[in-house]
């Protein structure tokens, strides 16, 4: 049974506050990694509060670097079920879990960050794990 | 913000891996822990004698992006446990 939204839209708006569209269905989901070209975050928002907390503020600190993906989208475990699913369908090699958070470029997934290296970091370590895998992934190599 | 649950363990809500004075050894989401048991959410399980892959190199490729769930809930007796560690720390 999904959450209360009462519980969980304080959670979604600490993401959506800071430019996360929500993809609640699968077929935004599927639209959304059709736009293949560019460079994209997706976070696997979650409850849990022993990772989840300390993933939220850690993707709004590692946004304010200066190499950051083009489209920054969500989904809400627990709660989007249907859209849960379907963007793990996209990873289906990756074990699930959440919080979580894949990046993709062209539409295809280049780095992953699961819940287990999420848990007890802090918002910091969880930026820099981010910031560094913008730099590798989405800073364009001159020809 | 998020939930939280102060009446568990310290690992409580921590991805672990638990090493046995067996074969086996286990990956799961620490649930709660004391002196008589360990209780894991989520796990999975590696036995090293029915596998060609040791249990180091299992943690390792488990390190990397997780388990899959096998099992909702493992209760581990504590005496069988050689530790406790966790997953994110490998």
């Amino acid at each position: 049974m999904p959450y209360s939204p009462l519980i969980v839209n304080p959670m979604k708006q600490e993401l959506t506050t800071i430019g996360f569209e929500e993809l609640t269905t699968a077929e935004a989901v599927d639209s959304f990694i059709e736009q293949k070209p560019g460079s994209a975050i997706l976070v696997i928002n979650s409850v849990c509060g022993c990772a989840a907390g300390q993933a939220r503020p850690g993707v709004r600190l590692a946004l304010e670097a200066d190499s950051k993906p083009d489209k920054l989208v969500t989904v809400f475990a627990g709660q989007d079920v249907e859209a849960t699913k379907q963007a793990r369908s996209y990873f289906p090699d990756v074990p699930p879990s959440s919080p979580s958070i894949a990046l993709f470029k062209d539409g295809e997934m280049v780095y992953f960050v699961p819940r287990h290296r999420i848990e007890s970091r802090s918002a910091e370590d969880v930026a820099a794990d981010l910031t560094a895998a913008f730099e590798r992934y989405f800073v364009a190599t001159p020809a | 913000m998020g939930t939280f649950h102060q009446d568990k363990s310290e690992l409580h809500g921590i991805t672990v891996v638990v090493d046995t004075n067996s074969d086996a050894v286990y990956v799961g989401r620490c649930d709660d822990m004391d002196d008589h048991q360990v209780i894991l959410l989520d796990a999975d399980v590696h036995r090293s004698e029915e596998s060609d892959q040791s249990k180091e190199d299992w943690v390792r490729r488990a390190a990397e992006f997780g388990v899959w769930k096998k099992f909702d809930r493992l209760v581990i007796p504590r005496s069988d446990v050689v530790s406790v560690r966790r997953l994110g720390d490998l």
